[in-house]
């Protein structure tokens, strides 16, 4: 089936960002990707400024790929903003850690991320869990439960 | 004075005054006594001696004309001295010619065998004095006076003088205990006053108190040298309380500044080994994706080149990997509980074991291993013991891994031994560096973190490792868990 819906990709790094697409690409996920390149920006596309709602209008989005280590805004400050939104609480949000203790923050702090992503040096493993992540967000007809 | 060892000072001055003062007074009274006596008597005798020449030239001519009434009128003159009992002239024959009796009714007695033998003479008796002198006429003796006189009157002067010297010694030595009484207070009150100050000193550890006393005796320079001494330890425990705080302060300066670096240096491993990952992910990911993409336009080398990048960039992982693990010992927080070590060697084996069903190795685990410690960390450390132990072991058969613990004075050790590659004890020292390996690549992989990862644990618990081994012998590495580490069992 195709899903029309949107991702938003928050990645700084031109590389992973590449590399990600890629990877989404190569598992058929052909859905539109934008991309936050802080989490400046990623705020704004989400919750917009000012009073304003944001850039994206929030039932066409699928999903969230936030990484952690973003410039004047780091990804865990989005995440804990973005889900004191009542309008975004339940939006599901995958965190790309990029290393073991990335991941230990995620989980132990209760951060609100549906779920995360080691970004693996070795590709093939990013491609499988971008895969997982198809099956799992873009797929499932449901709205995705929200593990907190 | 031993025997007032342990007497106040101030018995002790008192008594000291008194004796001394009393022996005084009484040597001097006992020889001035003496000499009275003797001035007495020696006085006594000449006054007799006179008298009985007056009489005796008096009687010269009664002795001639044996005239006794006459020699009786001459001796009764004699009853002007009360001290005179009784008087006898003798003749030339030594025969009584005439008396004089003090008490006419008394003894004549007092006479008999009185006249000594020589001319003249005395003899001293205890109560009288017997005196006797030869009447010479023509240079010839015509007869001799014996007088017997009273000693009663020089005992009584005796007697009066003891009295006498007996009240003088009284009252002087209430005098004498009056003065040194008054005079002990000036002597004992500023030791008292000192010995009070010298233990408030010991008591309350106050080198500020200063004991009082401003007389220029001895005493007076001894609290002036004591004030002296406390002020030297005053001046010394105020340098050492100062030593004391400034080393303080420095070590927790020191202490604060190596936190700081300690700190920064993790901050500093941490952040390198994460930065280093993402352009590490981006020769990987796009070497992966020119295979794939551009796989055909590639020439045989060209493909094995790719292979070799993407073989590094894994390795290198791994690496930033065994970096971030080996800091992240350093910053967790040691939690000391009871853990089985047993159980969780057990846990590890069966894992190694799942890895590779098809390696046949046999494992013995001593079961009851107890120790003290934090579980994820000594888990990691079992973890890599028995990862190193699995992996040296591969070219063995038959494979032996054991795991055991043995007390050795007092101290308990864990120890992991195995049959495998063993190495040489001259690199011992370089097992446990980060990075340090001793086999080849192509022997058996790895990154040479393990052991350091170990040695950190390891020490963090307080404890120490080692290994013992030898080339193609196998290695058993020994660790104990310091203080607490071992835990009965």
């Amino acid at each position: 089936m195709v899903d029309k819906r949107i991702v938003l990709l928050v990645e700084d790094n031109p590389d992973d960002e590449a590399l990600t697409l890629r990877a989404l690409k190569k598992n058929n996920i052909l859905n539109e990707v934008i991309v936050a390149r802080d989490g400046a920006e990623a705020l704004e596309y989400l919750l917009g400024t000012n009073g304003k709602s944001g850039k994206i209008r929030l039932e066409q989005l699928a999903v969230v790929l936030l990484d952690l280590k973003l410039p004047k805004v780091n990804g865990l400050e989005v995440l804990r903003r973005v889900r004191a939104d009542p309008r975004t609480k339940l939006l599901p949000i995958v965190v790309l850690t990029s290393s073991k203790d990335e991941k230990d923050l995620v989980s132990a702090n209760d951060s609100g991320a549906n779920s995360y992503v080691q970004e693996s040096v070795e590709f093939a493993d990013f491609v499988r869990a971008a895969g997982y992540l198809d099956l799992y967000w873009l797929v499932s007809n449901a709205p995705p439960p929200v593990t907190r | 004075m031993a025997f007032l060892g342990d007497a106040s000072v101030k018995t002790k001055l008192i008594l000291t005054s008194i004796l001394s003062k009393g022996v005084a007074l009484l040597v001097a009274g006992v020889v001035i006594t003496s000499f009275d006596l003797m001035a007495l008597r020696e006085k006594l005798v000449r006054r007799m001696s006179i008298q009985a020449d007056i009489v005796g030239a008096n009687c010269v001519s009664a002795l001639l004309f044996s005239d006794p009434k006459s020699a009786e009128t001459t001796l009764a003159a004699l009853k002007a001295d009360p001290r005179i009992r009784a008087a006898g002239l003798y003749a030339a024959d030594r025969r009584l010619f005439a008396t004089y009796l003090q008490d006419p009714s008394g003894e004549t007695s007092l006479l008999e065998d009185s006249l000594g033998e020589t001319g003249q003479g005395h003899r001293l008796g205890n109560d009288r004095l017997v005196l006797w002198r030869s009447i010479l006429f023509d240079q010839k003796m015509i007869g001799a006076v014996v007088i017997v006189s009273d000693l009663s009157e020089v005992g009584a002067t005796m007697t009066r003088d003891v009295l006498v010297f007996a009240c003088v010694l009284l009252v002087s030595l209430l005098i004498a205990l009056a003065i040194s009484s008054r005079l002990q207070r000036s002597i004992s009150q500023p030791i008292l006053d000192l010995a009070g100050v010298a233990r408030r000193v010991t008591l309350e550890k106050d080198y500020s108190v200063r004991a009082s006393g401003g007389s220029r005796d001895e005493i007076g320079s001894l609290v002036v040298a004591f004030n002296e001494m406390l002020e030297e330890i005053r001046q010394q425990e105020a340098e050492l309380r100062a030593a004391r705080d400034r080393l303080e302060q420095r070590v927790a300066e020191r202490t604060a500044q190596l936190q700081v670096a300690n700190k920064e240096l993790e901050a500093f491993s941490y952040s390198v080994s994460h930065d280093l990952r993402a352009p590490l992910r981006s020769i990987e990911g796009f070497s992966r994706a020119l295979m794939e993409d551009c796989a055909d336009g590639l020439s045989e080398s060209g493909r094995d080149s790719l292979q070799r990048i993407v073989g590094s960039t894994v390795k290198m992982g791994q690496l930033i990997d065994g970096l971030l693990n080996l800091s992240r010992v350093t910053r967790t927080e040691v939690r000391g509980r009871s853990v089985d070590l047993s159980s969780l060697a057990g846990e590890i084996w069966a894992e190694l074991k799942d890895s590779e069903r098809d390696r046949p190795v046999e494992c013995v685990i001593a079961a009851g291993a107890i120790a003290e410690g934090d579980p994820a960390l000594l888990r990691a450390v079992l973890q890599n013991l028995l990862g190193n132990a699995w992996k040296f072991t591969r070219k063995c058969t038959p494979a032996r891994i054991e795991f055991g613990f043995a007390e050795e004075s007092g101290e308990r050790t864990y120890f992991v031994k195995d049959n495998g590659a063993g190495f040489d004890m001259s690199y011992a020292d370089k097992l446990f560096g980060a990075f340090q390996r001793l086999h080849g690549q192509n022997e058996f992989p790895g990154i040479g973190i393990g052991l350091a990862t170990v040695q950190r644990i390891v020490s963090r618990h307080g404890g120490r490792v080692w290994a013992i081994g030898a080339p193609d012998q196998g290695a058993s590495v020994y660790f104990t868990l310091g203080r607490g580490g071992a835990n009965g069992g």
